[in-house]
């Protein structure tokens, strides 16, 4: 006689099911199988986009670095490029070259935190984990010798950047840069060609390109499917038009790839970084805008950045006040999380957290 | 290949010749078009070889008391080109906007997220209920008359 088996509902979260924020999966297993998923969030809303009309321009930097909290560098970038095209500035050079070296920086720092916890999902109780945040900790003291913050930063405004860096912070990046070398090729050593992390996550939970696409998926996850869409190339900003740089991108549309494009790109933004020492220059660090300031009226503005998520945009529309009339995010976590059910169902109980890692999402961007 | 943005103006005479009486207006790069024909002028636009509009980036609702607008930001990936498409609704009741959910399956999370903060409910989307609040909460808040 076959045994009698039925599908069973489970709650996953809403506490950390990973180490990704406040998050709940609502899914319906077959056994080890799962046969359907709702993702539900908003744990974490804050109102990011309400308290924006509240507060006049400048304020809302420091909104901004609490959506992404582990990419903040960027999110000032995309907000204060939206108020800059808004009120039409020009930055200093000497502040396009701190922004991108900064949000480069920033980058690694997330995108080895996305690796450290692919991992840390996968089962490595710690050491990965660890190995990236050693290096993390060092782009973290570099943050701090320029604004004194670690993970809240706010170190850009619109029109520049709030302070130019010290002149110790130099010889203790070209430091890091050296450690960074054979550091970061320790971790990839342990887990590039390891079998296990191959067989754990190659031709597991497979996008399609057209399906990435079609769901408004973008950063390394899109371009893990195959895509080499990246804004920093398609519609240069700051600096980028300056930088010399590949696009890692992969066919498979795995979790592995996924893994391994985002191990790449680290590669790419520490080469960015480089390029930035060589190039700036001294001069001012940020242009001549009043504190408070008042955008014609109806003007609007889409600033929008790769961010280390993906397409990171603000577009904010002026009514001639101080405060924005309507300051909506376009967060990357939450439309690269549109296609976390195509990914889950008919995979196991077992790769679950681990498809969830390979997205990289961050709760503080999906909810706001 | 860097990004260019069509503007409305540009767009305006294909999308009206596709979609009759679609077309409001087109000024600063927009293109307005009337409410009801949403889901036809964005399934031109994404399926005429020419636009290829591909990738929905975003959608967003403002609230201009009087009426709201919602903004639809498109960029084709095979044609290096972007556009914003706008739609205007009167009133502050009853606001029904066409899906498009069927075109990019990237605007379910961003129209669920317009009826929960913003109360503008789209016919068609399959599974329309509040995301970031929970059900049950009244009101929605990112409008203007909610303080």
């Amino acid at each position: 006689m076959p045994i009698q088996t039925e599908p069973m509902t489970v709650n996953i979260g809403p506490q950390h099911p990973s180490t990704h924020g406040v998050f709940r999966l609502r899914v319906t297993f077959d056994g080890e199988d799962i046969l359907e998923v709702e993702p539900i969030f908003g744990y974490l809303h804050r109102g990011t986009e309400k308290l924006a009309e509240e507060r006049n321009y400048t304020q809302i930097v420091t909104l901004t670095d609490r959506l992404d909290y582990v990419s903040s560098m960027i999110n000032n970038q995309a907000y204060c490029l939206a108020v800059e095209e808004l009120i039409g500035v020009e930055v200093p050079q000497r502040a396009k070259y701190l922004r991108t070296l900064t949000a480069e920086l920033q980058r690694v720092a997330s995108h080895l935190m996305g690796i450290g916890f692919f991992l840390q999902d996968l089962g490595t109780l710690g050491t990965p984990l660890m190995y990236a945040f050693r290096l993390r900790e060092r782009i973290l003291d570099l943050f701090e010798m320029l604004c004194g913050a670690r993970i809240t930063v706010s170190y850009m405004r619109p029109g520049g950047v709030f302070f130019d860096a010290p002149d110790d912070f130099w010889p203790a990046l070209d430091q890091f840069l050296k450690d960074f070398d054979t550091e970061y090729k320790e971790l990839e050593q342990l887990i590039l060609e390891n079998e296990i992390v191959m067989v754990r996550t190659r031709g597991v939970s497979l996008l399609p390109l057209e399906l990435a696409i079609n769901n408004s998926v973008s950063g390394p996850s899109l371009r893990a499917s195959g895509s080499d869409w990246d804004w920093r190339k398609m519609a240069p900003y700051d600096a980028y038009d300056r930088m010399e740089f590949d696009i890692p991108t992969a066919t498979g549309g795995d979790n592995y790839d996924r893994f391994w494009v985002r191990i790449q790109e680290i590669h790419q933004s520490i080469r960015m970084v480089r390029q930035c020492i060589q190039q700036i220059e001294p001069g001012p660090i940020r242009a001549d805008v009043p504190l408070v300031l008042r955008p014609e009226p109806g003007a609007e503005a889409y600033g929008r950045v790769e961010a280390s998520k993906g397409e990171l945009a603000f577009y904010l529309v002026s009514d001639g006040g101080i405060s924005p009339y309507r300051c909506k995010v376009r967060s990357p976590s939450l439309m690269n999380l549109t296609t976390i059910e195509h990914l889950l169902v008919g995979w196991k109980l077992a790769d679950m957290i681990v498809t969830l890692g390979s997205l990289d999402i961050n709760l503080g961007e999906v909810d706001r | 290949m860097a990004v260019q943005q069509l503007t409305g103006e540009e767009l305006s005479e294909r999308v009206s010749a596709a979609v009759p009486d679609s077309v409001v207006a087109s000024a600063d790069g927009v293109l307005f078009v009337e409410p009801a024909k949403i889901a036809d002028v964005a399934g031109f636009m994404k399926s005429d070889s020419r636009l290829d509009f591909n990738f929905l980036n975003s959608i967003s609702a403002v609230d201009y008391i009087n009426y709201f607008e919602v903004v639809y930001h498109l960029t084709s990936m095979n044609k290096h080109h972007t556009a914003i498409v706008k739609t205007r609704l009167d009133g502050r009741d009853e606001l029904i906007l066409p899906s498009v959910y069927h075109l990019w399956r990237g605007a379910d999370f961003q129209e669920r997220e317009i009826w929960d903060l913003m109360g503008i409910s789209f016919s068609g989307h399959p599974n329309l209920k509040r995301i970031m609040l929970w059900e049950g909460f009244d009101g929605h808040p990112l409008r203007k008359d909610y303080l």
